[in-house]
């Protein structure tokens, strides 16, 4: 089973997000990125399944700043390889085309042959998402995303876990080789020592391919970028710990909770 | 503007899901604001007989096939983008669900046209689309152009109030589609949710926690405070993807759906999936270290603390204000 991951950076959302003087986008200088989680779950599954029916895992990602740590992390919790593919403008948030990132991730020497390709099941910070789906059909490839898990005991094809709503899921035989957008593996993602990525950076090498990026269906046009306009904002307790406690306590004893 | 607007309806194990007709309130709307028709498409096996419930449409398209008894993303991808190079609509709203939401950028791929997700509202300006979209776990809105032929657009659940009922009898029209016999994505079974150790569904008071706990020793602080409320502790999904909570505490799109007297929302930024969950919730109160978390646009009151200052203090006087009651 040859298990090939697609790794994307985006904002971390837990930072103060500003937005650019364009009026379009994000100031970059505000930005932290961060692996997108879901990726990160894509990777572990990944990195179960080699562990239960062998095979290698394949870490990929466009050459963004900050890949290297990300890509050697995946090296060091596991991956057998890890490949960047550079020369894709993709701009800092990643605001390509899901056309043309799909067209750039087909076009990879070492994509295929792949039996199985995992990504995330969304990225956060696109709107024409998803890569997933698009890549699927320029490699005439089937897909299903919102997967938990992903088991492939029988050749030629994968059973995965898809999540419905409250709890129920749904079970689905898929033809390999094909591409599946993870929502959360299996087990939580595990963690990796600093030292063994330092080890990994020493002993291990990430190659380079150069993306042979033809245009894909353009950009979704963005006409302006904007903080939500808060419809009903919450009333704000103000004050220390203890003083919000009590505002809070106040509340409950009025509607009768406490 | 020629080309009529289409809402995929979500028919799902032989029922209409509620947001079908938040959706098809969006789409009366960009009808008549466009001059045109609004039909809704409803596909499925022996699902006839929900085709008359869709009346809010003038028109309902109803596709039968056995492959298309379970929603599979990619049957029903295929069915539509038939569908759809047939009759040529100028738009088609896909309610984003779980069970539809890969349908989307699939018939997308196949079209060769953008897939606009994550939409709060469209509109017709100047004869065109434009739809406000979130983006970052709804830090950020966008305002962005549909220009796809047809624009195929995501629609968040909750954005809009369900309408019913038409007035005039939409003419239902039966449409053939063709699917292959051998699936690539083939359904096998349905597997039910676990009967959990706590129903939070049935709880007035719920104590939610999200990743702002940080730890899973500090999820037991949670747990003492929804004791002394007499509540129980639920959570968003990175808590339970991370195992510290079973899977039946997850609250959002694919966890319950939670309407209890009290929400107590610790450390939940307020991303639109979760929000689904619990925004109907009597009273929201949301402590978040971040000002500006979306959660404080979803939430009655909120405080801008850190949880784990908070809690230890709310627990203090929440088991002194019902001490003393019982005294
Ligand atoms: C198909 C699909 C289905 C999904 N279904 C669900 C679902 O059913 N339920 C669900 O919840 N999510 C669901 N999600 C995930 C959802 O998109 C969000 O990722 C998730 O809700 C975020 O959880 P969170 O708010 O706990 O974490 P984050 O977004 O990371 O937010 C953590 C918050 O904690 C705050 N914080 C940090 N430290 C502290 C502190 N000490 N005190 C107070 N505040 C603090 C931060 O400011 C931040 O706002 C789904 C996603 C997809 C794609
Ligand atoms: N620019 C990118 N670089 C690498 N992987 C990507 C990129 N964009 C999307 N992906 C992959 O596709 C998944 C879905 O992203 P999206 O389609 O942007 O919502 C991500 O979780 C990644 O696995």
């Amino acid at each position: 089973m040859n298990i090939l991951v697609v790794l994307k950076m985006v904002p971390d959302i837990v930072e103060e997000l500003e937005i650019a003087p364009d009026g379009r986008s994000l100031d970059p200088l505000s930005l932290r990125m961060v692996i997108n989680e879901r990726d990160e779950h894509a990777l572990e599954e990944a990195l179960l399944l080699k562990e239960r029916c062998g095979g290698t895992v394949t870490a990929l990602a466009l050459e963004t700043p900050e890949i290297d740590d990300v890509l050697y992390t995946a090296l060091a919790k596991g991956a057998d390889r890890a490949v960047k593919v550079s020369g894709v403008e993709t701009g800092l948030t990643g605001r390509a085309g899901a056309g043309l990132l799909a067209s750039v991730l087909a076009d990879v020497p070492h994509l295929l042959p792949a039996d199985l390709i995992l990504t995330g099941v969304e990225a956060i910070d696109d709107l024409d998402g998803q890569v997933a789906p698009f890549l699927a059909h320029r490699l005439g490839l089937p897909y299903i995303g919102i997967v938990t898990q992903v088991t492939a005991d029988t050749p030629g094809a994968a059973m995965v876990i898809r999540e419905y709503a409250g709890g129920l899921r749904g079970e689905f035989e898929v033809s390999l080789p094909a591409v599946v957008g993870i929502q959360a593996a299996t087990k939580p993602p595990r963690y990796v020592p600093v030292a063994k990525v330092r080890a990994a950076m020493k002993s291990r090498t990430i190659e380079s391919v150069q993306a042979g990026a033809e245009a894909g269906p353009g950009l979704i046009q963005v006409l302006q970028m904007a903080k939500p306009e808060a419809a009903g904002r919450a009333e704000m307790l103000e004050g220390s710990p203890e003083e919000i406690a009590d505002g809070i306590c106040v509340l409950l004893a009025g509607r009768g909770l406490l | 503007m020629a080309g009529n607007i289409w809402v995929l309806a979500a028919q799902w194990r032989g029922q209409l899901q509620e947001v079908t007709y938040e959706v098809l309130a969006l789409g009366r709307r960009l009808a008549a604001d466009a001059g045109v028709q609004l039909e809704a498409v409803l596909l499925g096996h022996n699902a006839r007989d929900l085709a008359p419930a869709l009346e809010p449409a003038d028109v309902i398209l109803w596709a039968d096939h056995p492959e298309l008894a379970e929603p599979t993303p990619e049957t029903y991808a295929l069915a539509l983008a038939q569908l759809v190079k047939a009759r040529q609509p100028r738009a088609l709203l896909i309610p984003l669900t779980n069970v539809a939401m890969d349908v989307g950028p699939l018939l997308a791929a196949h079209l060769d046209v953008p897939f606009v997700n994550f939409c709060k509202t469209v509109r017709v300006a100047d004869g065109a689309l434009e739809a406000r979209c979130g983006l970052y776990g709804n830090k950020v809105e966008v305002t962005v152009a549909a220009s796809g032929a047809p624009a195929i657009l995501g629609v968040l659940p909750g954005t809009h109030l369900a309408e019913r009922g038409g007035g005039q009898a939409p003419s239902i029209e039966e449409v053939p589609v063709e699917l292959p016999e051998a699936p690539r994505v083939r359904f096998v079974r349905y597997i039910e949710p676990q009967a959990g150790d706590v129903d939070i569904t049935q709880h007035e008071v719920l104590v939610a926690v999200g990743r702002g706990i940080q730890r899973q020793d500090n999820v037991a602080l949670a747990e003492v405070l929804a004791e002394a409320l007499g509540g129980a502790v639920c959570a968003s999904r990175p808590v339970i993807d991370q195992g510290w909570l079973p899977l039946s505490r997850q609250v959002g799109r694919s966890g319950m759906q939670v309407k209890p007297k009290l929400y107590l929302a610790l450390g939940i930024s307020g991303a639109p999936e979760h929000v689904e969950g619990m925004k109907d919730s009597g009273l929201i109160v949301a402590v978040n270290t971040d000002p500006a978390a979306p959660i404080f646009g979803v939430a009655h009151v909120g405080a801008t603390a850190d949880l784990l200052e908070v809690v230890p203090a709310l627990i203090d006087r929440v088991k002194a204000a019902k001490g003393g009651k019982a005294a």
